[in-house]
């Protein structure tokens, strides 16, 4: 039977690319200097095998040779023969990026460019030998028969305590019984192992069953193995690589006295040939590590003395938006069962229909009411199967704030709370890149260099945080940092310079931090490196505006900067109240209404003989006549015989006009742009139930034409 | 109210070697305005309906009558007498909109002019039948007219529904116009 091999590299890639993810989050979770962490080490370990397995079998000869280099150190420091170092870790991650980019290119069906991962390679291949007693074997191309483990530059290790004059080793291999249902084969395992020495194999046949009860597939035999040589531990155990996890291994120095004690029964008996009996019906299963072994031998890696610079090249990273989303099973079997309640609904009201009476009225309704929540759940659910935890977000800082706080000397720890939070993927994709500027502006304005810290009182590393949690049906992101803060003055100064304040007025702080947001306005002393150029925080607020986002700033000159960016759960649905103005009629999201009221005339008040203003509940708002604004005919211009919708937006309320309320609605939400053009005041438009069109009010916009008018 | 709809032509028609040959038979949908014949690419026109009341948009130009449901996108509605600055009427039964599609530097919007009414489709089997426009002598500014045909009742003047509909174009024309309303919201933008 032909597979086609095909169909199953776009889930390499996926694959590969989140073994990446997780590589990197866990190289960076690594102290250097520190005692190792094995299971980091594992993590890190595992995701490089796969990635190594995975691109064997789909020929990406490149791809493998680099992981193998790679994870011939991370197995060194496995073994705890290495130690981590800071610039361990640092090539590592380099190695992440530049097999990221491989993958990236390699999915692209384009050409790699192997000089950036050769000069890698060298790298990885200088840090073992960096770290290591070498021993001056010189590294000759071992015979063609020979594992993976040739490949690398082995130092063969003078094995300190484990191998004094060793002759060689004593091997119990002790398969699980699935072993050749991942298409390992012991018989080669042994050609690996005669390949390093004088070979003698016994085969334990003590566990297999009679004829009846055996299973073709399984494995039932064991061996010991006896391999004279000077081979290093860890070439034999190399070449058990494959099978670690489906056999119990010993390897021990024939030195000592053997401490394998295998049944007299068992010597006697097993035939003493090189190669082991075979059960006859083991399947000769296609086995990637042989193939991985051959590839890796056209690879002598190139040494060379110097070290040349790393070719930098900007990530590819960005630019890669994932074109599908994994989803929980729970979720999809949640939408399943509510598609059953509505299927059942459904058939109610069909027999309902079929012979309706008046008296069955009741009925009806309530069968209505059904279809009404069956919807609404439905909908809630679908909109849950587009919902990315947040962490796909956060998950690139812990690698950006280690590069940034090392290249600008800083000592920074980030702290991520909330990560698991959900928001629609559209959001999701959009807020990227304004986070990403928000938390390098932290580094790099907010922070202050260790030595300014000391003197400020400060612990010499500083914070970033980055939260994400639900509040009242938004998203709120924040990040924070415990650096300067934003120097008020400065900005004051700046707002006063350029003309966007005027003299001789209090401002809020608010509104003077509101300043940072006007392009071309940055109190940086310095254009840096990281940031203070570029976008800059204008384009930050327009970025979470287009997703229907606001964003606050709260700040403490010489305490820290906070950043709130509060966002929608979803861009394509929401809750709006329905209200008339003239003819027309209009939406307003109802999360942005704090309350909706009849004035009186005490309520209503006149500055400066123009401007009215509602006095409610101890502030006074503006009050907006949306007719006026609008230019609607038609419509109620007496305060007192309308209502005065009390609406929120960036933090401020006003009290709109409008002539009355109709119900409440969830709408989806339709561009006005597509085939039209951008209406001030509106944020957009809808099918209402009755098959027209309804627009609704963009409240963040009619809050800023008020501040603009006042 | 009745709708009426017809589909008369397939989407995202290119200019393409193809078109080459057609021009020898081109079709235009011709339609009444104000006692005056004109006529538009047919390949352009999306359907036909019967004029139902629109959704108005605040602070839009006068010729925008406002936005319509067209299966669930939201197209906008061009009065074409008003366009044109023409004197306006009251809709009656035979006023439908033709809901075109029209190109621009932002992609293809679908629009809905409302005229008339509809009267034909005009079979051109030869380019050399249409004629340069005048400069002068007709209610609409000659810059959206791409030619004149005679024809046995008269004259088409064939529209570039692309000039006319343009919604930059139409808003650029707006803003010199004017109005006080407007000006208050142009505060914030």
């Amino acid at each position: 039977m032909a597979i086609d091999i095909g169909q199953f590299i776009q889930t390499f890639f996926e694959e590969s690319l989140e073994g990446l993810d997780v590589m990197e989050a866990g190289l960076l979770a690594l102290q250097p200097g520190e005692a190792t962490d094995l299971e980091q080490i594992n993590t890190i370990f595992r995701a490089a095998h796969s990635i190594k397995g995975g691109s064997g079998t789909f020929g990406f000869r490149e791809v493998t040779d680099f992981t193998h280099a790679m994870e011939t150190l991370l197995d060194r420091v496995r073994e705890g023969r290495l130690m981590i170092t800071g610039e361990m870790v640092n090539t590592l991650l380099e190695s992440v990026d530049c097999l990221r980019e491989m993958l990236v290119t390699l999915r692209e069906k384009a050409e790699i460019d192997e000089a950036r991962a050769d000069e890698l390679r060298i790298r990885l291949l200088e840090l073992l030998e960096l770290n290591e007693p070498v021993v001056s074997k010189p590294i000759s191309a071992p015979p063609p028969t020979s594992s993976q483990s040739a490949a690398s530059p082995q130092p063969p290790v003078a094995q300190s305590s484990e191998s004094p004059g060793a002759l060689g080793w004593r091997i119990g291999f002790l398969p699980h019984a699935n072993l050749m249902h991942s298409g390992n084969d012991p018989v080669r395992i042994f050609r690996e192992l005669a390949s390093l020495g004088a070979l003698t194999v016994r085969a334990d046949r003590r566990r297999l069953p009679s004829l009846a009860n055996l299973h073709p597939e399984d494995c039932y035999l064991a061996w010991e193995l006896e391999l004279r040589g000077d081979a290093a531990r860890e070439e034999v155990a190399d070449v058990f690589a494959w099978v670690e996890d489906e056999c119990d291994l010993h390897i021990e120095s024939l030195v000592e006295p053997p401490s394998f004690t295998a049944p007299e029964e068992l010597r006697s008996s097993a035939p003493p040939s090189s190669l082991p009996p075979l059960p006859s019906s083991a399947p000769k299963a296609p086995a990637e590590d042989v193939v991985q072994g051959e590839l890796m031998q056209q690879q002598e890696p190139p040494r060379s003395d110097e070290r040349r610079k790393p070719e930098r090249r900007p990530s590819s990273m960005a630019s890669s938006e994932s074109s599908s989303i994994r989803v929980s099973i729970d979720k999809v079997d949640a939408v399943i069962n509510l598609v059953g309640e509505l299927v059942t609904t459904q058939s109610m009201l069909s027999a309902l229909g079929t012979d309706f009476e008046m008296d069955r009225l009741d009925k009806l309704h309530e069968a209505l009411d059904q279809l009404d929540r069956n919807t609404r759940d439905l909908q809630e659910h679908v909109m849950r199967i587009r919902m990315l935890p947040v962490s796909s977000v956060f998950s690139r800082f812990p690698r950006m704030v280690h590069d940034v706080s090392g290249k600008l000397g800083k000592h920074v720890e980030l702290l991520i709370n909330g990560e698991q939070t959900e928001i629609d993927k559209t959001v999701i994709e959009k807020i990227g890149d304004p986070l990403v500027h928000l938390v390098r502006n932290s580094l790099d304005h907010g922070l202050e260099p260790p030595d300014e810290r000391l003197r400020q009182g400060k612990p010499e590393t500083g914070n970033v945080m980055l939260d994400a949690y639900h509040k009242s049906g938004s998203i709120f992101i924040e990040v924070s940092d415990d650096g300067r803060g934003l120097d008020r003055e400065a900005l004051l100064r700046k707002g006063l310079d350029t003309g966007l304040l005027k003299p001789g007025e209090e401002y809020s702080d608010e509104q003077v931090y509101d300043l940072i947001f006007h392009p071309g306005l940055s109190t940086a002393k310095q254009i840096s490196d990281v940031s203070g150029r570029g976008v800059g925080m204008d384009v930050v607020r327009r970025n979470i505006q287009d997703v229907g986002g606001t964003i606050q700033i709260a700040s403490q000159w010489g305490r820290g900067t906070k950043i709130t960016i509060c966002l929608p759960l979803t861009l394509a649905i929401l809750d709006g109240q329905l209200v008339t103005i003239g003819q027309d009629c209009y939406i307003i999201p109802l999360l942005s209404i704090i309350e909706s009221v009849q004035a009186n005339a005490e309520m209503v008040n006149r500055v400066a003989g123009k401007n009215e203003v509602l006095r409610f509940r101890g502030q006074h708002l503006p009050i907006l006549r949306l007719y006026e604004l609008f230019g609607a005919k038609g419509a109620v211009t007496d305060l007192m015989k309308g209502l005065l919708v009390v609406v929120e937006a960036d933090g401020r309320q006003v009290g709109l006009f409008v002539d009355d309320l109709l119900g409440q609605q969830q709408v989806s939400i339709k561009s006005l742009e597509k085939n039209f053009r951008r209406v001030a005041g509106v944020a957009g438009a809808t099918i209402l139930g009755d098959g027209r069109v309804g627009l609704i009010l963009d409240i963040s916009g009619l809050v800023r034409v008020n501040n603009a008018v006042l | 109210m009745e709708t009426k709809t017809t589909d008369l032509a397939p989407m995202g028609t290119v200019r393409s070697p193809k078109r080459e040959i057609l021009e020898e038979n081109l079709q235009y949908l011709t339609f009444n305005l104000a006692g005056e014949s004109y006529g538009i690419d047919i390949l352009r026109v999306q359907e036909i309906r019967g004029w139902v009341p629109v959704t108005k948009v605040p602070n839009a130009p006068v010729f925008v009558r406002g936005v319509m449901n067209l299966r669930g996108a939201i197209v906008p509605v061009i009065d074409l007498r008003l366009r044109f600055a023409l004197e306006a009427v009251e809709y009656t039964k035979i006023t439908v909109v033709i809901v075109v599609t029209v190109r621009s530097d932002h992609g293809d919007r679908i629009i809905g002019m409302v005229v008339d009414g509809v009267s034909d489709v005009l079979n051109i089997n030869n380019a050399a039948e249409i004629k340069d426009a005048p400069d002068f002598g007709t209610a609409v500014h000659t810059e959206f007219i791409s030619g004149l045909v005679a024809i046995d009742s008269g004259m088409v003047m064939l529209l570039d529904v692309d000039r006319l509909l343009s919604i930059e174009e139409m808003f650029a024309l707006d803003t010199v116009r004017g109005s006080e309303s407007r000006s208050v919201v142009a505060h914030a933008s």
